[in-house]
């Protein structure tokens, strides 16, 4: 029995959480308790932490012809946590022509991830 | 110079001023008009990209510019009036606003004025940091701008001085685009910033966070070279033999936000030291007569949802003082912070209605209450699990629980 601590980054409570982990029989870490949440998004979020992390990417992509250079972006879903910087290297190849409104998909399945890059700003034609 | 008149006039377009303009207008004011030195509205979240906004208010992890967005939307779809890259330069108490555009200079008569300018940071000046002045020293918020907004990037090997927040996201925001962040140093025994940013902004990217440290000496010429760090001892005294040297070509200063309260002090309104804001009753009214203020010029907050929510009241006490609702009381209840209160909003109140009560405690602690009392009887009380100065606390208070009081004593039990 081991016993991990992990901060909560769903909200800005920031709950410190314990979980209680066990080697089950078949090798694999089973989590047996987990407490120091003031949500039941807390748990949830450490059995995702603890067996396959997760985080949104946010970033900006460059723009022609807008009234800025650049639009910010995220993914629309979160990818695992190793895939970030494979992610962010998509994203700074990429490059779209103004207008662009919030919620449009610039990029389909980054680095062969499930999510898409959305622009999460609107940026005027000029 | 021309003279207009207009009814409500909120300053500045961030999340505060949005927020006060919509309800303004949805209170039944039909000239409302917003200024806004910037050429777009949204304020400092259109170059806060990441996201975390409006968990509270929309239940939606949003990013700062889609958070801005929305509240943009429903201004422009209510049709209220802006004036853009326009700049206020002075306010008096008699609410003549002096305003000017790139086409001309507006005195403006306004029923009633809203405050909501919002905050600066602290700069390399504020905290007397030692040393050269070398280019590659950033507030964090102009390197985000920069990054950010306007496609520059500032640096390839960063320091970061200071744990708050913004400090700790463009250390991410940094990492991802390439930079190398060597450390953050905070001098408090304790992060200055959400616990979740130290998790997801540092942790996540092995960047270390040392507490009890401060920069002593900035190295460098033309550029940042690098900078001395030390150890510090309780009274924030660098520990002798704990020196050691960092080489960077870039330090962001992440250390705090000052309030910007220039035109509210031209306007002679009463400040308050503890806030860095003005002080103000339970309508959000400062000492001015048809002067309100909300946002982070009024305190800092660290969620734009609280601001919000606090702007959204005050554009409605603002059309409501139009409508001779609002007078202030013949004597006022006064709000006191005691043991462990760094401040308390509002600082007095009428009695007369509901009210938000915001403070922050000075040190951070565990299984604690917050009192609200009147002499020995209790008018509300917090049961707090964690207690953090970085965290703002906000308690409802019923007018029922007024009646009689003189003072309101706030303290951590």
């Amino acid at each position: 029995m081991s016993k991990k601590e992990l901060t909560c980054i769903v909200c800005p409570n920031g709950c410190q959480l314990e979980a209680m982990l066990e080697n089950s029989d078949s090798g694999s870490l089973q989590i047996t308790e987990i407490t120091g949440h003031l949500c039941e998004k807390g748990p949830e979020w450490a059995e995702q932490e603890l067996t396959h992390p997760v985080r949104t990417v946010i970033s900006n992509i460059l723009v022609e012809s807008g009234d800025l250079p650049l639009v910010s972006v995220r993914t629309d879903a979160p990818v695992p946590r190793n895939m970030i910087f494979d992610v962010m290297k998509e994203i700074k190849a990429a490059k779209t022509k103004a207008p662009v409104a919030i919620g449009q998909i610039l990029i389909k399945h980054p680095a062969g991830t499930g999510c898409n890059i959305i622009a999460t700003k609107n940026v005027r034609n000029v | 110079m021309n003279t207009i008149k207009h009814d409500v006039v909120v300053i500045g377009g961030g999340p505060a001023g949005l927020a006060a303009a919509i309800a303004a207008r949805k209170s039944g004011c039909k000239d409302v008009l917003l200024i806004e030195r910037d050429k777009r509205l949204g304020g400092i979240l259109n170059q806060c990209i990441h996201d975390g906004f409006g968990l509270h208010k929309f239940d939606e992890a949003l990013t700062g510019p889609e958070y801005a967005q929305r509240f943009i939307d429903e201004f422009n779809s209510l049709g209220i009036d802006s004036m853009l890259s326009t700049i206020v330069l002075s306010v008096d108490g008699k609410r003549n606003l002096y305003v000017s555009s790139r086409k001309s200079l507006t005195r403006i008569e306004a029923g009633s004025v809203i405050l909501s300018m919002g905050c600066r940071e602290r700069t390399a000046g504020a905290i007397s940091l030692p040393g050269t002045r070398p280019a590659g020293i950033y507030t964090a918020g102009a390197a985000q701008n920069f990054i950010n907004l306007q496609n520059i990037m500032v640096g390839k090997k960063v320091v970061i001085l200071g744990s708050g927040d913004i400090g700790m996201i463009m250390a991410r925001r940094m990492t991802l685009e390439g930079a190398k962040v060597e450390a953050v140093f905070e001098i408090l025994p304790y992060p200055s910033g959400l616990a979740r940013n130290i998790q997801q902004c540092l942790n996540d990217y092995d960047i270390p966070l040392y507490l009890s440290t401060s920069v002593i000496e900035i190295h460098g010429k033309e550029r940042v070279t690098g900078v001395t760090v030390a150890g510090t001892d309780k009274n924030f005294k660098p520990i002798p033999g704990t020196e050691r040297h960092v080489p960077c070509d870039t330090i962001l200063l992440s250390v705090g936000l000052i309030p910007e309260n220039e035109l509210t002090r031209g306007a002679g309104v009463q400040m308050e030291a503890r806030t860095g804001g003005a002080g103000v009753d339970d309508t959000f009214m400062t000492g001015v007569p048809g002067i309100f203020s909300c946002g982070n010029v009024l305190h800092v907050h660290d969620l734009v949802d609280h601001v919000s929510d606090e702007a959204s009241l005050v554009g409605e006490y603002a059309v409501r003082y139009l409508d001779g609702e609002i007078k202030p009381p013949e004597s006022y209840i006064k709000i006191e912070p005691q043991q462990g209160v760094r401040y308390v909003l509002p600082q007095k109140v009428s009695g007369m209605r509901d009210f938000t009560l915001s403070l922050r405690v000075t040190t951070p602690s565990r299984d604690r209450a917050v009192w609200v009392k009147d002499g020995d009887r209790k008018v509300a009380r917090k049961k707090m699990i964690r207690l953090h100065p970085a965290e703002m606390i906000r308690i409802n208070i019923k007018k029922e629980k007024l009646q009689g009081a003189k003072v309101l004593e706030v303290s951590v039990e």
